[in-house]
Order: C-alpha cells, then sequence, then structure tokens
C-alpha cells in the first residue's frame, strides 16, 4: 500500500466540531418533504390527525430533519470542497447515512445542528485508492436543547 | 398503510408489505426542493452526461426516505422507527420501476421497549439491490 494520505493535518480534524447551524420545520415543509417520498399517512399533512394521533403538530417524515435557513451570503459556499479537506482525489461519493431518533420531532421546532468527523479509512477499491470519511451530526431541539436525532454519513473520495 | 402490527405476531423472516414508489423526473423535481439538493445531475440530462453518467439519476436520500416510508407504512400508527440507514451502491435511474422492501432480522427486548431489526433495500428492475440498509422499529404489544 502506498504512502497514507491521512496526514497529521487531517487527523487533526477528528472530534472537532465544525460551525453549528440551524434549520426550521415546517409545516409547509413537513407537507412537501412527505409528498416527495409518496407518503399517505395524515400525519405528515395534517394537523388535526396528528394531535389525534398524540403528536403536537404535523410530524417530520423518515429523514426530514427541517429545511436549513437559507442566507444568501452562505450560496457561494456551496462551490467550496466538501468539508474543506485537504484530499488529493478529485471525485466524491456520498455513502449514506444512518439517523437515530431520540424523539419525534414536528412542525414548530427549530434543529441546530453541528458535526465533526469520527473517523478517516483508507481503502484499495475497484475504482482505486478511497479515502472514506466518516461524521457525525448531533440535531438538537432549539426550544429545550434535547438531541432528537443523530445522523453518522460517510463520504468517499477517490 | 394496513392495520397496526403487534411485535408478539412478528417473527424472524417475516417480509414488510412491498411498496413501489413513483421515481418520475416530477417526483425528482419535487424532491429537490423539498430537500434543497439542487445538483443538477439530478433533472439535467446533458449536465448529467457531462459528469461521466447514461442519465440523470435518482437522488440517494430520496432512496433512503422511501425506506423510512416502507417502515413507517408497515409500523404505524404505534410503531416507531428507531434507527434507519442505508449505503448508496448503485445508481438507479428515473424512468426505471424501484421497489422497495424489508425482511426482519432479528425480534428483542430491551428494557420495556419491544424491537425488531429489519433489513431493507431498493431494487432495480435487475434484481440489484441499489441501496441496502437496516433499521431498528420498536413496536406495540397485544
Amino acid at each position: 500500500m502506498a504512502e497514507s494520505i491521512i496526514t497529521d493535518e487531517l487527523k487533526s480534524l477528528i472530534g472537532v466540531d465544525g460551525p453549528e447551524s440551524e434549520a426550521e420545520v415546517t409545516t409547509t415543509g413537513c407537507r412537501l418533504f412527505a409528498r416527495a417520498v409518496g407518503h399517505t399517512d395524515l400525519i405528515f399533512y395534517d394537523e388535526e390527525v396528528a394531535k389525534a394521533r398524540g403528536y403536537k403538530s404535523i410530524v417530520a417524515p423518515p429523514g426530514f430533519l427541517g429545511t436549513t435557513v437559507y442566507k444568501p451570503a452562505d450560496a457561494k459556499r456551496a462551490s467550496a470542497p466538501p468539508g474543506g479537506l485537504n484530499i488529493p482525489y478529485k471525485r466524491i461519493l456520498n455513502g449514506g447515512t444512518t439517523y437515530e431518533y431520540y424523539d419525534s420531532i414536528v412542525a414548530g421546532d427549530v434543529l441546530t445542528s453541528s458535526s465533526h468527523i469520527t473517523e478517516f479509512q483508507e481503502r484499495e477499491g475497484s475504482v482505486g485508492p478511497m479515502l472514506i470519511t466518516w461524521r457525525e451530526t448531533t440535531f438538537r431541539r432549539k426550544s429545550d436543547g434535547k438531541v432528537v436525532a443523530k445522523g453518522s454519513s460517510n463520504m468517499i473520495n477517490y | 398503510m394496513s392495520e397496526q402490527v403487534f411485535w408478539d405476531d412478528i417473527n424472524e423472516g417475516d417480509s414488510l408489505p412491498i411498496i413501489s414508489p413513483d421515481c418520475s423526473t416530477q417526483q425528482l423535481v419535487v424532491w429537490a426542493g423539498a430537500s434543497g439538493d439542487f445538483y443538477q445531475i439530478h433533472y439535467d440530462i446533458p449536465f448529467a452526461e457531462n459528469t461521466g453518467l447514461d442519465n440523470i439519476i435518482v437522488h440517494g436520500a430520496l432512496k433512503q426516505a422511501f425506506l423510512g416510508r416502507l417502515l413507517h407504512d408497515w409500523a404505524a400508527p404505534d410503531g416507531r422507527i428507531e434507527q434507519f440507514g442505508c449505503s448508496y451502491r448503485g445508481m438507479d435511474y428515473p424512468a426505471e420501476d424501484m421497489s422497495v422492501s424489508g425482511t426482519v432480522t432479528s425480534k428483542y427486548t430491551e428494557g420495556d421497549r419491544h424491537l425488531v431489526d429489519v433489513e431493507v433495500w431498493t431494487e432495480n428492475p435487475s434484481g440489484r439491490k441499489t441501496t441496502p440498509g437496516t433499521a431498528r422499529v420498536a413496536l406495540p404489544t397485544r
């Protein structure tokens, strides 16, 4: 195997939380997400039905963690390299995500989240050498600070 | 959705009712708006071809959300998805029929929670599992 590309610079990023971002869980956001996935359960669309089933408001469908609050000044960040990592591979793939839920998420919630790298892995794949970067994101409900979900995801550079 | 499933009645190896989600280009556009993922490889064919793809592709996160729908439809109204995740192993194209399935792999309790682990996946028309994943679901008891 060639020399490791996991430099001390990369290693120093493990465990360091990135900037906090905020996402709003709105009735419209939940409904649109549910519609995009083809959900038929009315708890994702109708507040009365959701309340009758014991929820405070319209429920966020599985995988929906709010709509990131968009600010025009942030738009240029979209072209920055993902995570800003210094990696000698040009191509990137989203490997997947696992969500763990600790509470229901409903319309009206504001979620704050931040993420950090938990691990780097080097692997020889069919497409050549790859670097897998694992990240954990924690989602807190702003009103009471409770952790409502965690996401564990990986990105593949090759 | 169907009637409530109860933990007592579940056996390892049980299949979840299969769903066949809409992956039309229109649905992908609705998803782009819902998720905020406006990457052009999901709706602009020349752009997708320029990046080396044969066609526009279905968003990975949409496929994951389909897995969430499969689990929700099965466990609702009183079951709860505690964890679900997947790996993106293959591309799916909007003109194809996708099916989304799951199988119960284990059944156990933790404290007062009655849990099942489920293997889930999306499958393309050639039978390839393009988005394999796992989930943990809490179910009510009789």
